[in-house]
């Protein structure tokens, strides 16, 4: 009872909201039609399951203790129902109402989405750096932590002081914050003349030392993905497959590497993930991406939109992203089994 | 009389074609191997019975250079195959080996099992590699399996796929280390059944097995494997009825408690 009057109230406060700050009418209306639903089958739920436990008692006062069971069962369910559906409502209420506080000022100051499309252009144009940076950097990524992660896996006594340096520098560059790392190379190529690098121009010195820097952090996280999975890959199938006459590569060519990279796509994803994201950091070093476009916007225009705007940005790049690499392990799965 | 050999017999007998000459191997300070010695003659099937852990998995992969050998020599035709400065991938071309646990590979089709070692090592082109994979495969009756997973076949389907995988590259000495032990009872003789043809046809094999019955009826010689040394060898006829060597005896009469001969 308690929760549906509080679901009524929400519907008449965020109702109010909505026509103090005014459109966006009809996405208003539906998403209250759809609190209204909810509220009104939490009781419809509830009677279901209080209607059970009645049965229930009737059965059992009859000595049918079977069909007693059954009811309860049936109520048990219900009042799950009621459980699931109440604490839904009520955290979407909340957040509805939140999105209505301050007699609209959070929807007006956070949400606002004219802003962003009115500057639409120039975001984009941002955001496109951002993933340049992600798309080149991945890239070089996927190589150069394989080719860390091997290094760390070569076998003998005599490989040891290149397993020491590939787990140094994995230990470093995990240890230090990827700010730090971009701070370091970018300001630094220019200052330490560093070669190639340097001799580029303005946006492009800027984006390569970005994405050199990038590199580097996630070169370390993923060279540890990498080895992780090498490492899951049982060794007789190493022997089986050097039995065969295999060399170490073309083990690990055909017969290991193929099979880790399945287990690893969705750490892999993560890392590229959180890559993506991690392109923002170049912000503070004066790359123009969105981050920093936003954040010229809403200082022009004192208003946080603009940010929140750059944050759905990202969601429609990694949201999708995330998507994809389920149905990529699913199919996956589905071959290795089925055939 | 079963005894056992010493290889100055045994070089006497002559078309020895693989030779393992008092070979040591230990781990971490516990030795598996103490000195085995045993031959193989061509067209011969060795068969290598003893308890578990007396060494007959590590003796097949010492030979395959699965693992190294810290004392002793392996010789095959003569030619040594242990120890340093041995080309281990053209050893493995010459010596095939089937495992325990099938180990096909498990993101390949049954053909793509058969065909990688002929394509990758051999650099047989991959049509011909196919149609000599679509023979060996039909040969064992499984032809219609060639595009499924190996995880869609039976453990004794899996286990022939892999006999056929090690055939593929064509070897001159099949060793196989306990390919029945992990197959459900109504399986093995499907399994066998290859093994017994193969040994009809002549293939040269070295034979680590639990299945006494098999042992007694396919093997040249069967050699007792006790506490990393072979303890006592013979025809099989010998072993099985009248072995002489107390832990043979006492083995033997474990296995038939068992009821396993």
């Amino acid at each position: 009872m308690v929760i549906v009057a509080l679901l009524w109230w929400s519907i008449w406060f965020f109702d109010a909201t909505l026509r103090l700050v005014g459109g966006w009418r009809a996405m208003g209306r539906g998403v209250e039609a759809a609190i209204a639903l909810l509220a009104l089958a939490i009781p419809l739920t509830g009677a279901r399951s209080v209607a059970s436990a009645v049965r229930s008692q009737r059965f059992f006062d009859d000595g049918d203790v079977e069909n007693a069971r059954v009811a309860a069962a049936d109520c048990r369910e219900w009042s799950l129902y009621v459980v699931g559906l109440g604490t839904t409502t009520l955290i979407l209420a909340f957040l509805f109402w939140f999105f209505g506080a301050n007699d609209g000022k959070v929807r007006e100051v956070l949400f606002n989405w004219q802003y962003p499309l009115d500057h639409f252009g120039n975001l984009a144009t941002g955001f496109w750096v951002n993933v340049k940076i992600s798309m080149v950097a991945e890239m070089i990524v996927l190589v150069w932590a394989l080719l860390i992660a091997m290094m760390r896996r070569m076998p003998g006594r005599a490989s040891a002081p290149i397993r020491w340096l590939a787990i140094a520098y994995t230990d470093m560059f995990r240890g230090i914050p990827a700010l730090l790392v971009v701070y370091v190379v970018v300001f630094g190529v220019p200052l330490a003349k560093v070669p190639f690098l340097s001799s580029l121009q303005g946006d492009s010195q800027l984006f390569w030392s970005a994405v050199l820097a990038l590199s580097l952090t996630y070169g370390a996280y993923v060279s540890e993905v990498y080895r992780a999975g090498l490492e899951s890959i049982h060794w007789s199938q190493t022997a089986a497959a050097r039995s065969l006459g295999l060399g170490h590569v073309q083990t690990l060519r055909y017969v290991v590497l193929p099979q880790a990279v399945r287990r690893i796509v969705p750490p892999l994803l993560n890392d590229f993930i959180s890559l993506q994201k991690d392109t923002a950091l170049v912000s503070v070093v004066g790359v123009l991406d969105i981050v920093n476009r936003a954040s010229v916007l809403k200082g022009t225009y004192f208003n946080l939109s603009f940010v929140t705007g750059a944050a759905v940005f990202f969601l429609v790049v990694t949201v999708p992203l995330t998507r994809f690499t389920d149905y990529l392990i699913e199919r996956d799965q589905r071959r290795m089994r089925a055939g | 009389m079963a005894q056992v050999a010493t290889l100055e017999q045994d070089m006497a007998s002559g078309g020895r074609f693989l030779v393992v000459d008092g070979v040591h191997k230990h781990f971490r300070g516990n030795s598996v191997l103490r000195g085995v010695s045993l031959v193989v003659d061509e067209h011969q099937v060795v068969c290598l019975i003893g308890a578990s852990g007396s060494g007959k998995s590590t003796l097949l992969r010492c030979i395959n250079a699965l693992e190294t050998v810290d004392a002793g020599e392996i010789r095959i035709e003569d030619e040594r195959v242990s120890g340093r400065g041995v080309d281990v991938d053209w050893l493995r071309q010459e010596v095939g080996i089937v495992f325990q646990s099938f180990n096909l590979f498990p993101h390949m089709t049954v053909v793509d099992n058969v065909t990688l070692g002929p394509v990758k090592v051999l650099k047989v082109p991959k049509r011909e590699a196919v149609d000599r994979a679509m023979v060996l495969l039909s040969r064992i009756g499984l032809e219609e399996k060639a595009d499924d997973y190996p995880d869609r076949l039976s453990g004794g389907q899996q286990q022939r796929v892999a006999i056929v995988r090690a055939l593929a590259m064509g070897p001159r000495v099949l060793l196989l280390d306990e390919i029945t032990s992990a197959l459900d009872p109504e399986l093995v003789s499907d399994v066998l059944n290859i093994v017994r043809d193969l040994a009809e046809e002549g293939m040269t094999m070295l034979i680590a097995t639990h299945e006494m019955g098999f042992a007694r009826e396919v093997a040249s010689k069967v050699c007792f494997l006790d506490a990393g040394i072979v303890a006592e060898e013979g025809p099989p006829q010998e072993m099985f009825s009248a072995p002489s060597h107390p832990r043979t005896q006492a083995f033997l009469r474990r296995i038939i408690e068992a009821g396993r001969l």
